[in-house]
């Protein structure tokens, strides 16, 4: 599991980076998605990788904390997760008013000579 | 005493419930919007003097130079905490101040130029606040977005081509950047298992060997997201654009956006890896220090070739972060204070200058411009805002020109760092800390690079000076046939405001760089904001 993790984060970052780097907005948007995706997915794996443990306390009985999962990434994925929701929302917006100002889909507005 | 506690939520909590309150008011009702802001943000400035004299009320014997507030309650370092200690104090009057600065000159026109105007005003001053004040590197990510998303908003208010596209560049780094800062923030989790800033510095040490490489490597992604915001050299190349497109106003209170990066970087460095820790070499330091350089010369030379006024202002916003940084990585505590008065007085003159562009360059017809040409060509595109000219009313200005004209030399002078203002007093006393590093009258030897960057640093003032004189002459004296601006009393009120702040600032030096002082050897021994923080939740939980 590890492994697919990694794999999976190391392809999204690779792809992510590679599309920012390219010059048309839409490309912009997608590959910050992607890295953000990574992202999320990092943050989730630095709360150590856990196969059917629950994040959650029940309270009932004296809990032995090895046998849960750690909430707190979880709770920062969700968190990091609303707001590159919101920025990836605001951010494409800009895009379409910068297409309809512009009249290209080029990051600077205009293509390059 | 026990309700001045609760002083340290209201910056976050008073902008957030305004920011909400006024998007319930309709769009047409601008008087009333405005009213409520500025009402709103005199509150907050009135909070943040006496946050600051609560702040600065710790005698020096006792430990309390740190006040920590612990949200809902829960025990520090479980739960998000606030605290206030003199830097965080200063940066939020700094930030009240030129907040209620921008918003009494947004009045005259900027602020009905598109919907929303104060509300995201408001939620920018609810991010800083709460950027300033927390205690925990996630939450402090959570507002970082807060004031973000709000600066988004804003540097597109009034809309146009060259505002659009810059803002698409500044959202894009941005964006990238709390990526990185995502990145920083969970490998410091995973190896450290904390996210409090204070806990972090008490379990830095004992972070096992094999782990210690991957925590370095964290807290150094998250250092880098913050030199994105901070503008350090080579990171620096969206921010002259994107401020010199900004309106007026905004343009203003993003000048206290950069210096969010270098408080963080401040706070951290000195916590984390200050002379008091085991490692005592600082690290990342060096850095901080040739960035910091780097970045000076390049805003140098970036000041000498800018044509238009907004991209000069742009890099004098670059040199007092350079100069910043390679304060925060030289580490030493006088250096730390002179910085730290630096960044008040480079703040608001800064601020004052972006606002002052506006009104000055009504006063220019630009077809009259001999290097009309050259600015067409170099990004004087700013011109386009011009459109919403007409329709204001108010009180014009008297004697505007000569107003404008004073007011100019005094923003030079003070970016310059010449006496009698205070930006003399504040690269002063920081070129006093480089050259004295054992303290005055100690003999020490200066390393080579010290050197170069006293150099920097003076001759950086002696660019803005040339740069400034060049735009004063052409500006005011060159022009045959004077087009005498209209200009309203309450948009030069306030550059006269923060003007006369920097004047007051220099007469009343001694009592600043006191304080200053203060706080740079409070965050030279981080042990007392540890206990503040650390020690807040055990007396309460065991009352209860």
């Amino acid at each position: 599991m590890e492994l697919t993790l990694a794999i999976a984060i190391g392809v999204l970052t690779g792809s992510g980076v590679w599309l920012v780097l390219r010059p048309r907005t839409y490309q912009l948007v997608i590959g910050l998605s992607l890295l953000s995706y990574a992202v999320n997915l990092f943050i989730f794996s630095m709360g150590r990788l856990r196969v059917g443990a629950a994040p959650v306390l029940d309270g009932a009985s004296a809990a032995n904390p090895a046998d849960y999962a750690d909430p707190l990434p979880q709770a920062l994925v969700l968190t990091a997760i609303v707001i590159g929701f919101a920025t990836t929302a605001l951010l494409l917006v800009v895009l379409l008013v910068a297409r309809g100002l512009t009249r290209n889909d080029h990051v600077d507005g205009r293509e390059s000579s | 005493m026990e309700w001045t506690k609760h002083l340290l939520i209201v910056p976050i909590l008073l902008p957030m419930i305004t920011g909400a309150a006024l998007l319930l008011i309709d769009e047409l009702r601008h008087t009333l919007k405005a009213l409520l802001s500025v009402a709103s943000t005199v509150l907050l400035l009135l909070t943040a003097v006496a946050l600051l004299r609560m702040a600065d009320a710790a005698p020096d014997a006792g430990p309390a130079l740190s006040t920590a507030y612990a949200v809902a309650d829960w025990p520090a370092p479980f739960a998000i905490v606030l605290v206030l200690d003199r830097l965080s104090a200063l940066m939020l009057a700094l930030t009240a101040v030129l907040a209620l600065a921008s918003l009494v000159y947004s009045t005259a026109r900027w602020h009905a130029a598109g919907p929303h105007f104060h509300t995201l005003l408001q939620f920018m001053l609810m991010g800083l606040g709460g950027a300033f004040l927390t205690g925990d590197l996630f939450n402090l990510f959570v507002f970082f977005e807060v004031t973000l998303a709000a600066s988004y908003g804003l540097l597109l208010h009034g809309s146009g081509a060259f505002r659009v596209r810059a803002g698409l560049h500044y959202i894009a780094i941005n964006l990238a950047a709390s990526l990185l800062f995502l990145i920083g923030v969970s490998l410091i989790y995973g190896t450290a298992g904390t996210l409090n800033m204070a806990d972090l510095a008490v379990r830095l040490p004992a972070v096992p060997a094999e782990d210690q490489t991957l925590l370095r490597a964290g807290i150094a992604i998250l250092g880098t997201a913050f030199l994105v915001k901070a503008g350090m050299w080579p990171l620096c190349f969206w921010l002259p654009s994107a401020y010199m497109a900004a309106a007026a106003p905004v343009a203003a209170i993003f000048v206290v956006l950069t210096k969010v990066g270098t408080y963080v970087l401040l706070r951290l460095s000195l916590l984390l890896f200050g002379p008091a820790t085991v490692d005592a070499g600082g690290f990342g330091g060096t850095v901080l220090l040739w960035g910091g350089m780097a970045t000076i010369a390049f805003a140098t030379f970036g000041v000498l070739a800018s044509q238009a006024m907004g991209r000069l202002a742009g890099y004098s916003v670059l040199i007092s972060s350079g100069t910043l940084l390679a304060a925060v990585g030289i580490g030493n505590s006088a250096v730390v204070s002179g910085a730290l008065f630096y960044l008040v007085s480079s703040t608001l003159s800064v601020a004052a200058f972006f606002m002052l562009i506006e009104l000055v360059e009504r006063a220019r017809e630009p077809a009259a411009d001999v290097l009309a040409v050259t600015l067409e060509a170099y990004g004087g595109e700013a011109d386009e805002s011009e459109e919403h000219e007409d329709e204001e009313v108010g009180v014009a200005m008297p004697g505007a020109l000569a107003v404008l004209g004073i007011s100019f030399g005094c923003v030079a002078i003070l970016l310059a760092g010449l006496p009698p203002l205070s930006g003399f007093i504040a690269k002063f006393s920081m070129l006093t800390g480089m050259l004295n590093p054992g303290g005055l009258g100690a003999q020490a030897a200066i390393p080579g690079h010290i050197w170069l960057l006293v150099a920097l640093v003076i001759l950086s003032g002696l660019a803005a000076l040339i740069a400034m004189m060049r735009t004063g002459i052409r500006t005011f004296w060159a022009p045959l046939e004077v087009i005498i601006p209209r200009v309203l009393v309450v948009e030069v009120a306030p550059i006269l405001a923060l003007l006369a702040l920097c004047m007051y600032l220099a007469v009343q030096g001694g009592a600043m760089l006191s304080y200053t002082n203060a706080a740079a050897d409070a965050l030279h021994a981080p042990s007392t904001y540890i206990q503040g923080v650390m020690g807040t939740g055990q007396p309460q939980g065991a009352s209860r």
